[in-house]
């Protein structure tokens, strides 16, 4: 394997995977500093208001409480651009769940029973946490979440959409989501006189050194950000959360390294979610299937403090050809917490909608939904009028029917049973922008003929290392044994955070010039590299942020088996197949892994996620894991990953696209569309969970 | 923080006089909820008495063909027993479906007859709940109350009770034997449970100090046609949203022996008397079962969130008492 060609696109280990199952890969709690101490935080029990009193007394009596912190002495901090990130500086309660005092101890132990005895005072208003239509304070946005546009329209939606021949109107619901990493955020802090060491769960390190600089108005070259290993974020790490900033202000305040690794209960307030979506999809077709009308309006929910839109009605800009179009967004701000990004933010419940509404707009046709798909196949970005750089949505769906067994399907709904049993399969298309930031990277030659490569990317578990060293051995041209990669420390070359899918691409670029760089170096040197080595950087400022001329997206297709008891309504998956075409696939190991976590994700979506926002007391019902179902192994089922090897010369030196998101993308409409099938239902508000399904299957 | 003692116990009577001894103590076995319910200060005993060593956990079979089931055996070890697959499938397979692999090895008999209800409102210090707090108010009667009860629930508590154990040995007739300062006594476990009424802080008809010694299936129901079924949201480690467990003997086309319990629809397993009343000597078609449920899930008095539970917990009964009745496969 390495050594004997290239290595980049080979299955290869991840490279620290030893070290993770062997426990030896220290987590940002795990730093076992000298004289460290815990912090646990007091969430507001109140959905709206201020607090009028924070009585520590108690609290501070108890054995090992060091410190109590509250808005009347925590450390001032500069206005950060993130509301979420200033805590403790007010007495205003935006949310329930909003930390309104920190307890510092010898103990976790110590400071989470400090924490239950900090009495707390406050004065509460009325507040507002459901988000509905015609919400008297929704509105439309400028722009939503990845700075899209809030309202996009070509031609005459409405009046098309009247005078189609066959049409579909339908709002779906897609409920809050959580992230739920494995690790939950968690960050240790150290000051050494006004240098600034934190160990953070975190997406970025980058970034989160630029936030402290600015909050704790520090030179970032005082501040040292580690995230080597990180258990997973799925976007709720993608920027600093308090916990960073309480352990920061802790530490300085007690003169003590302080770790705050929040409960996993205090996650839905603290972290972010995936907004509720309200979505009303309007398509128009003549009897041909060509779309002639598309709308999709998205309502959905942000807080007080921070205008967060999920982004839901932009894959509708890119999917199909449509003359007449209108994409907009509404949203409401409630007293709810803040939203954030979750894996695919906009496209996973987009396409939830869109592949939804195409299937019943098939299903009205009497058409096959894979033929449909390919009927509207546009030649040119809908929206922008760009030409793709690379499109091969319809072979992902020619080739996932294949697979699958597409053609042996009977189209007609509830046309297959095992006794109590309903069978149905269904279909939906993915897609996911490719996104690329700047960044920088240096490789160096040691004498003794090994590597190291230095890049402050954040491998959140998804091989971000391993695939970085092949690239780097790749344009080295040494067997992947000779290259170190050193990941995880804001000390290392600047770098993009590990989100929007674009991690690989932002990082492998510098990586691949600067190796690229120094192999010329080393043809043009005679003998060994010299006693410090031979170095080379690269910079990808001014290239990898530069415009395209084209438009640059991954796609894939989804192929899902379900089965729904008639006795239970309970829904289950039996066969999810995924095709994607996403440029070149660096490591066919990882990727995959990728793509079924990507699609696992998306059935749990489908079938068991979903929280409540309490109506009576303003926050998430659902705050463990025992009540939030992330699909356990036995939901699981027989689930395939393939792609379609793109050559694509528009992206980036290794041509690839980002494959972090996309298999969440269409796996909930495809689901849901074989529960139709199995049915003859349509359930338009997910999670399909039985008190949902059961109901129907009898009416 | 919260300090608490540790006592280790090596006999019953140890740890009754332990328990005696420390006021504010609770009993400690298997842990998987009572030390939740500690870190999320709910629970904050004085003093833990760990009767998780004691010889309580065997399996024995008495001179009658009944079961004694130690209070310590794990719920893993219960559920592969051979006597318990053999005789009462029912008991099998509800411990399979309850929690997951790690928890049924720590898990013990009488620590799942005791834990306490996952309702998010007794779990959340800021929230009334009158099981937790007594005269504080219920939040899930003000809240979200989708797996909460739709029978015997009071305006003081909705609360279900999780275990999925004892829902099986409800129907099966099994008894509750316990070790007290007055003495031992035993109870039906279909009884053990209470409803909430005005006093939702009780779960069990235990007395204080009290400890359970041992679980007895009766030899009655040994051996009879039985199984449990369980709905949940997702495949596996869930709560039940319903769950029944039956016990039928048919003979000449009638129902000559039957036990109906329900579970996850109130504050015990239960126990479908009404149903097992309408179906003795009669018929056992699915139109009977059928009217049987009705007639008892009649008394159901679902709320805003949670009036899908009825249908289901018929449909579920229905399913598993025809499947019961149906002539063994040659």
């Amino acid at each position: 394997m390495a050594g004997t060609g290239t290595a980049l696109g080979a299955s290869v280990e991840r490279r620290e995977g030893r070290l993770k199952v062997t426990g030896t890969a220290r987590y940002a709690a795990e730093h076992p500093l000298p004289g460290r101490a815990q912090a646990w935080p007091v969430p507001a029990a109140v959905a709206r208001g201020r607090v009028t009193l924070v009585d520590a007394s108690a609290a501070l009596r108890l054995p090992g409480v060091l410190a109590v912190l509250t808005h009347e002495n925590a450390p001032r901090i500069a206005e950060p651009e993130d509301a979420a990130l200033a805590v403790l500086q007010n007495p205003q309660v935006p949310h329930r769940g909003w930390f309104v005092a920190l307890v510092v101890a010898e103990s976790l132990e110590e400071a989470r029973a400090g924490a239950q005895a900090v009495r707390v005072e406050y004065a509460a208003e009325d507040f507002d946490v459901t988000v509905r239509p015609g919400h008297p304070d929704g509105y439309e946005p400028e722009t939503v979440n990845g700075g899209y546009p809030g309202r996009r329209e070509h031609g005459h939606p409405d009046s098309a959409f009247g005078e189609a021949p066959v049409r579909v109107d339908v709002t779906v619901r897609v409920p809050p989501l959580h992230n739920h990493p494995m690790e939950p955020h968690t960050s240790t802090a150290r000051w050494d006189g006004d240098r600034l060491t934190v160990y953070t769960s975190s997406q970025g390190g980058t970034e989160v050194r630029r936030t402290l600089a600015a909050l704790f108005e520090l030179p970032a070259e005082q501040i040292t950000v580690v995230a080597e290993h990180v258990g997973g974020g799925f976007g709720s790490k993608g920027t600093p959360r308090p916990d960073v900033v309480l352990a920061t202000m802790a530490a300085k305040v007690t003169g003590r390294p302080v770790t705050v690794a929040l409960a996993r209960r205090y996650l839905p307030a603290a972290v972010g979610h995936r907004a509720p979506t309200l979505q009303r999809l309007r398509l128009g077709a003549g009897p041909d299937g060509r779309l002639t009308a598309l709308s999709h309006e998205a309502t959905t929910h942000t807080s007080r403090i921070t205008e967060f839109v999920e982004q839901a009605a932009v894959p509708s800009r890119v999917m199909y050809a449509a003359p007449n179009s209108l994409t907009t967004h509404q949203v409401v701000p409630l007293d709810v917490p803040s939203p954030s990004w979750m894996r695919a933010p906009g496209e996973c419940p987009g396409m939830y909608a869109l592949e939804s509404a195409v299937d019943e707009l098939a299903s009205e046709l009497g058409m096959d939904p894979v033929e449909l798909r390919v009927r509207n196949e546009p030649d040119r970005e809908p929206d922008t009028g760009k030409p793709f750089s690379s499109r091969h949505v319809v072979e992902c769906l020619r080739e996932g029917a294949r697979r699958f067994g597409w053609e042996r399907r009977d189209p007609r709904p509830r046309s297959r049973s095992e006794g109590p049993l309903l069978v149905g399969t269904g279909v939906a298309a993915a897609t996911y922008p490719v996104l690329v930031w700047p960044s920088t990277a240096e490789a160096r030659a040691l004498p003794d003929g090994t590597f190291v490569v230095r890049v402050n990317a954040t491998d959140i578990g998804t091989g971000a290392r391993t695939v970085l060293t092949q690239i780097a051995a790749d344009a080295l041209g040494v067997p992947l044994e000779r290259v170190h990669t050193e990941v995880g420390n804001s000390d290392l070359p600047a770098a993009s955070l590990a989100g929007g899918s674009s991690g690989t691409a932002s990082w492998g670029w510098p990586v691949h010039r600067a190796c690229t760089r120094l192999a010329a170096r080393l043809a043009e040197h005679a003998g060994p590299p010299p006693g410090k080595g031979l170095s080379a950087r690269a910079d990808t400022a001014g290239e990898a942020d530069a415009e395209s001329s084209y438009a640059r997206h991954a796609f894939g297709a989804h192929f899902a088996e379900g089965t729904v008891d008639t006795v239970t309504g309970e829904v289950r998956v039996r066969r999810l197949l995924g095709v994607f075409a996403a440029g070149r696939i660096l490591n066919a190991r990882t990727a995959r892994s990728q793509f079924v976590g990507g699609m696992t994700m998306g059935l749990g979506m489908a079938l068991t996620e979903g929280s409540t926002l309490d109506p009576a007391f303003g926050d998430f019902v659902e705050r463990d894991l025992a009540s939030y179902h992330v699909p356990a192994h036995a939901d699981v089922p027989a689930i395939e990953a393939h792609w379609i090897e793109e050559s694509d010369g528009h992206l980036n030196p290794m041509g690839s696209k980002g494959i972090g998101e996309i298999g969440i993308v269409g796996t909930a409409a495809a689901i849901g569309n074989a529960v139709h099938h199995a049915t003859g239902v349509r359930f338009r508000e997910l999670p399909l969970t039985p008190d949902r399904v059961l109901g129907a299957l009898a009416g | 923080m919260k300090s608490f003692g540790y006592v280790r116990a090596g006999t019953v009577e140890e740890a009754a006089e332990a328990f005696a001894a420390h006021p504010g103590a609770r009993y400690l076995a298997g842990g998987t909820n009572l030390v939740d319910l500690m870190k999320l200060g709910v629970e904050r005993p004085a003093v833990l008495v760990d009767v998780g060593r004691l010889p309580l956990d065997t399996m024995e079979e008495l001179p009658d063909g009944s079961l004694r089931v130690g209070a310590t055996v794990r719920n893993s070890d219960l559920a592969a027993h051979p006597l318990a697959r053999d005789r009462y499938p029912a008991l099998s397979q509800a411990l399979l479906a309850g929690a997951s692999g790690q928890l049924r090895n720590a898990a013990t008999t009488a620590g799942n007859l005791l834990q306490r209800t996952r309702c998010p409102y007794f779990q959340d210090l800021s929230k009334p709940c009158n099981k937790r707090e007594p005269g504080s108010g219920c939040g899930a009667l003000m809240g979200v109350h989708r797996d909460h009860a739709v029978l015997g629930w009071s305006e003081q508590c909705l609360a279900t009770h999780p275990s999925d154990m004892a829902v099986a040995l409800a129907a099966l007739d099994a008894r509750v034997e316990l070790h007290g300062a007055q003495g031992s006594r035993s109870l039906p476990v279909a009884e053990f449970h209470r409803l909430p009424g005005e006093h939702p802080e009780r779960d069990t008809e235990i007395r204080p100090g009290e400890l359970i010694t041992s679980v007895v299936l009766p030899a009655a129901t040994a051996e009879l046609p039985s199984a449990y079924r369980k709905a949940r949201d997702r495949a596996s480690y869930a709560f039940a949203l319903a769950s029944v467990a039956a016990v039928l003997r048919v003979a000449e086309g009638r129902v000559a022996e039957v036990g109906i319990a329900f579970g996850a629809l109130a504050h015990r397993p239960w126990r479908a008397t009404r149903a097992e009343e309408a179906l003795r000597g009669g018929p056992a078609t699915a139109e009977a079962f059928r009217e049987a449920v009705e007639l008892e899930l009649a008394a159901a008095r679902p709320l805003r969130d949670n009036a899908y539970k009825v249908p289901l917990a018929r449909n579920i009964a229905v399913d598993v008492l025809t499947r019961l009745a149906a002539p063994a496969p040659a």
